[in-house]
């Protein structure tokens, strides 16, 4: 039977959570890297017990952490399970520089528009190559995006982007200037989508070596010119691999739909009780059922009237219905963050999702009906899901 | 001249991270710096590069300081020697986390929290 595994990364520790292909009774194992924050882990595609994970904290840095046992043990590349004589750990793997040769380091925006120089902070999004398992990308704030070809014990930047030449308007939002989003495009290797809070979305059809922006369609009231080429506030983007091309936007505001790889957007927010949110995923087998979780505001991250709802579109958009069947429908003022929603690969789809207030939410039925897995993690800041044979 | 074995304490998420328990000490060559008990530190330690001051400026990290012989030494020069007690390996260095901070930048800790 299948088995599914969910890597939460929470505010101060990543958990592991698996269960049968039922998705009822669930083991938690963790915290592991207690007291850190843990932005993201991501399993290969290639070898599911191959886990990267991003530990950060802003007193001690950035560390790579990776399990080649499904997440049981933690290693942090470098010198591998090796020991040094001493038998202490022997990883280095937190080093990222930016590619000031290739690239020179230049400023962004301020918060008050001046410029600033390029700093970097953490590694938000881990992102595992579909087809080399030792292949890894990394989205790190301030804003740029590394590679790494041997299992995250080295990076190198890939510096055609934060060189693209638009970076002087590229601004921090509320949680930094991060590039929190990457979508490794199947069916063709040299294609990489990625998006910037608040860049925008680019994409490289070369491998990494070129970008363009992808933000046309897109209008942010925040920006002078609201149909500016950059500058916009993405927040999430989605892609089936059943349908590579077609990709779904959270944005600040709007939920947008693009159906030429991001060439062009269009809103399909329609009867969203609010367009404002973090997170959106697509169903593992219907590539036009896709998942929101509507916030408040951008001054109130809650749901509205403090009912937490997921709103399923079987559309691709425009219509949308509120799924509440097992989530509070009342006095609930949790977030759901950018990272925090995954699907499964099981016949029905699984959705999950976690909340800044600790908890993680399944849906075994493809949204019909929810359960908590847990209740009280710290706030979760990522969910990943696997699916195990 | 021969190298001095230099006490030195991590806070608790370094100690964690280096798997070690309690206090460590390295062996120092003299004259016995911050610098060079980082040096130390770092190659006995290699999964501390980074953690305490950053790869390539080496400058100390924004929300650790370094305490010895209850003075603050976290502004003095790294090449400074430092004192004779912890040279000779009477007393340790401290290197601590700031009881506040662990952002990045003011701006973060005016807000309620970041969000993502």
């Amino acid at each position: 039977m299948s088995k599914v595994r969910v890597l939460a990364g929470t505010r101060k520790g990543a958990f592991v959570l698996t269960a049968d292909g039922k998705r009822e009774k669930w083991d938690v194992s963790g915290p592991f890297f207690a007291g850190w924050e843990v932005y993201h882990m991501k399993g290969s595609p290639v070898n599911p017990d191959r886990i990267y994970a991003s530990q950060t904290s802003g007193w001690f840095g950035q560390i790579i952490q990776v399990s080649d046992d499904g997440g049981k043990t933690w290693n942090a590349p470098g010198g591998g399970i090796q020991k040094s004589p001493q038998g202490f750990p022997m990883g280095e793997s937190n080093r990222f520089v930016y590619d000031s040769a290739a690239a020179p380091l230049t400023t962004h925006q301020w918060y008050d528009g001046t410029q600033h120089p390029w700093e970097f902070k953490r590694v938000w999004h881990l992102e595992p190559s579909l087809t080399d398992a030792e292949a890894v990308y990394a989205g790190v704030e301030d804003a740029a995006i590394f590679h790494s070809k041997d299992g995250a014990h080295s990076w190198k930047e890939l510096p055609g982007l934060r060189g693209h030449g638009t970076g002087p308007n590229w601004q921090p939002g509320a949680g930094g200037m991060c590039l929190h989003t990457i979508v490794l495009d199947p069916s063709d290797p040299n294609r990489i989508y990625i998006a910037i809070s608040a860049a925008g979305a680019f994409r490289t059809d070369d491998g990494g070596k070129t970008w363009k922006p992808i933000n046309k369609g897109l209008r942010s009231q925040f920006l002078p010119d609201q149909d500016s080429e950059v500058g916009h506030c993405v927040h999430h983007i989605a892609m089936s691999p059943r349908r590579p091309g077609v990709l779904f936007m959270q944005k600040h505001w709007d939920v947008m739909r693009s159906d030429d790889a991001g060439d062009s957007w269009r809103e399909v927010s329609g009867n969203l009780a609010t367009d404002f949110g973090f997170v959106i995923d697509v169903h593992a087998h219907q590539p036009e059922t896709i998942y929101v979780v509507p916030i408040k505001s951008d001054s109130e991250h809650y749901p509205l009237d403090g009912k937490l709802q997921v709103w399923r579109s079987k559309s691709g958009g425009c219509e949308w219905e509120a799924l509440t069947n097992g989530l509070p429908q009342k006095d609930c003022y949790v977030n759901v963050l950018r990272d925090a929603m995954s699907v499964d690969q099981l016949d029905d789809c699984g959705i999950y999702f976690g909340t800044t207030g600790g908890q993680i939410y399944c849906s075994p039925d493809g949204g019909d009906t929810w359960k908590p897995i847990v209740r009280d993690l710290p706030p979760v800041l990522s969910v990943e899901v696997q699916t195990l044979a | 001249m021969n190298a001095v074995p230099v006490r030195v304490e991590l806070p608790f998420h370094l100690r964690n991270l280096a798997q070690v328990n309690g206090e460590v000490r390295v062996e120092v060559a003299p004259p016995v710096t911050i610098a060079r008990v980082l040096d130390a530190l770092e190659s006995r330690y290699p999964v501390l590069r980074g953690t305490i001051r950053d790869h390539d400026t080496q400058k100390r990290r924004a929300f650790l300081r370094f305490f010895a012989c209850q003075e603050d030494l976290s502004h003095d020069s790294p090449d400074k020697p430092l004192p004779e007690a912890v040279a000779s390996g009477n007393e340790p260095l401290l290197i601590i986390g700031a009881i506040a901070g662990g952002g990045d930048q003011p701006f973060r800790q005016t807000r309620s929290g970041t969000e993502f």
